[in-house]
């Protein structure tokens, strides 16, 4: 199934996070592809928010993964830009955490298109025709 | 013990760097090998990514080696082992972390885990002999953005900290959509130099009046809404330009935030610390708007702002002489708070 979602301003992608989190489930990977500033880590922001996490959500571009326990399910939010391919997935152990009891958001998903799961639900990011807005597609 | 000084052996393998040093009495560094400056190649045979546990198990020992023999030492001499706990990559940091435990359980000498924020602000406690708390301090890295209250040297209170980016990723993201290279922060200072700070206003992003938590997400942004503008009108991108322009957005908003803590705080000292504080124009910035508040401005030589575990020998150092030693149950930590 596929949905498109235009949204106008920051305001509208948190609401989109927070309705994508009330149906998220142990185990599922959410791939986020977009370029940079897309806001990418803005809507996991969101998704966090709608998951009851009360910390902080940044970036996880230094870290690769960043954990964050505390809500409804554990969130292990990846961003596997400066990852060389597959191989350095399975070294950061990456299948404890996609088949894990958390729910995953990978930035930047396509470059290790291989490794997700089979019920993953991909969103893609694009820029929209304003400076602020964004085109959501989401696929499950 | 070493002419009647304390040795300590630290260990940092937070992120990228695998890197060991021996300090003397703390501040005195004997030697401090970091595995980027190490003929990787030559050894290994092939540049590999260093961000997986992997490599740093592969550089360790031999880093090791190479911080006993700079120093002169043997594992005799060494009184305390230090390790960064945290934050930082949990796979990385694990492998400093069962080294430093292993040889403090082979020698039954003390083992201290390290935050790494407060091994970079020791760094100017390597850099400066007579530098004492309290300040504020300033840490800017690829990683961190953050303005701590160092009241004493184990008493620190975060006082703000990034919403989203760190300064140095946005940095490092910018580079990137300017066909820059990696690592971000001295490429863009570089060309920035030739380039007019204000031929393009990106908006500095101050989270309300009385914030001093940081977000460089919207920079990065418009200068993203600005290329992409620029190309969709067919015109040719000033990167001089847009690099200058981007650098001051940024060292704006940390200038700004330092000196509102600076005020709040009354601290007379602003010390500045993480692989940012290379930067030229943030240092000169700082430097001018502390002389007018008489401000006395303090920052580490380039190799003590990088990662580098003579900052996390200095930190276990201190927390020892305050009696925190850790013992072999400490774990790592992805998120570790001050």
């Amino acid at each position: 199934m596929t949905k498109k979602i235009i949204s106008k301003s920051e305001k509208q992608t948190e609401e989109l996070g927070l309705k994508l989190a009330e149906e998220l489930k142990p185990g599922t990977v959410i791939a986020l592809i977009g370029d940079l500033g897309s806001g990418k880590t803005a809507l996991t922001k969101a998704l966090a928010k709608g998951l009851g996490i009360e910390e902080q959500v940044t970036s996880p571009t230094f870290t690769i993964i960043q954990e964050y326990s505390g809500g409804r399910l554990p969130l292990y939010h990846f961003d596997v830009y400066r990852l060389e391919g597959e191989e350095d997935m399975y070294e950061l152990g990456y299948e404890d955490y996609f088949y894990g009891d958390g729910v995953c958001v990978v930035e930047w998903a396509d470059r290790i298109k291989e490794l997700l799961p089979k019920n993953t639900i991909y969103i893609n990011i694009d820029y929209g025709s304003q400076e602020n807005e964004r085109i959501y597609n989401i696929k499950y | 013990m070493k002419d009647n000084k304390l040795i300590t052996l630290a260990f940092e393998t937070s992120c990228d760097e695998t890197s060991v040093a021996l300090l003397a009495d703390g501040r005195e560094v004997l030697s401090n090998v970091i595995s980027s400056q190490i003929d990787v190649h030559k050894v290994f045979g092939g540049v590999v990514p260093e961000i997986a546990s992997r490599h740093h198990l592969n550089n360790i020992n031999y880093v090791y080696e190479q911080a006993m023999n700079e120093a002169g030492l043997s594992l005799e001499d060494v009184d305390i082992i230090g390790v960064t706990k945290g934050p930082g990559l949990v796979g990385a940091l694990l492998i400093g972390i069962a080294t430093a435990k292993s040889f403090a359980f082979a020698t039954n000498k003390p083992l201290i885990g390290v935050h790494h924020i407060q091994g970079h602000i020791c760094a100017n406690y390597i850099e400066h002999k007579e530098l004492e708390p309290p300040f504020l301090a300033l840490i800017v890295s690829g990683g961190h953005t953050d303005l701590v209250d160092v009241k004493d040297y184990q008493q620190l209170e975060v006082l703000g900290c990034t919403r989203d980016d760190a300064a140095g990723e946005a940095f490092d993201k910018v580079a990137r959509v300017l066909e820059l290279g990696y690592p971000g922060v001295p490429k863009i200072d570089k060309i920035a130099k030739e380039g007019n700070p204000h031929a393009v206003e990106f908006k500095r992003v101050l989270l309300g009046k009385d914030s001093l938590d940081f977000s460089f997400s919207g920079i990065k942004t418009g200068v993203l809404n600005y290329v992409n503008s620029e190309k969709q009108k067919g015109k040719d991108i000033n990167v001089h330009d847009v690099a200058a322009s981007f650098q001051l957005s940024v060292v704006d908003v940390l200038v700004t935030k330092a000196l509102m803590a600076a005020t709040k705080t009354g601290h007379d000292k602003l010390v500045l610390a993480g692989g940012v504080a290379a930067n030229s124009l943030l240092r000169k910035m700082l430097k001018e708007a502390c002389d007018k508040e008489g401000i006395s401005l303090y920052y580490p030589s380039l190799d003590l702002c990088t990662d580098n575990a003579a900052m996390i020998g200095c930190a276990a150092y201190y927390k020892y002489k305050a009696g925190s030693v850790d013992d072999l149950y400490m774990d790592a930590y992805a998120t570790l708070s001050l």
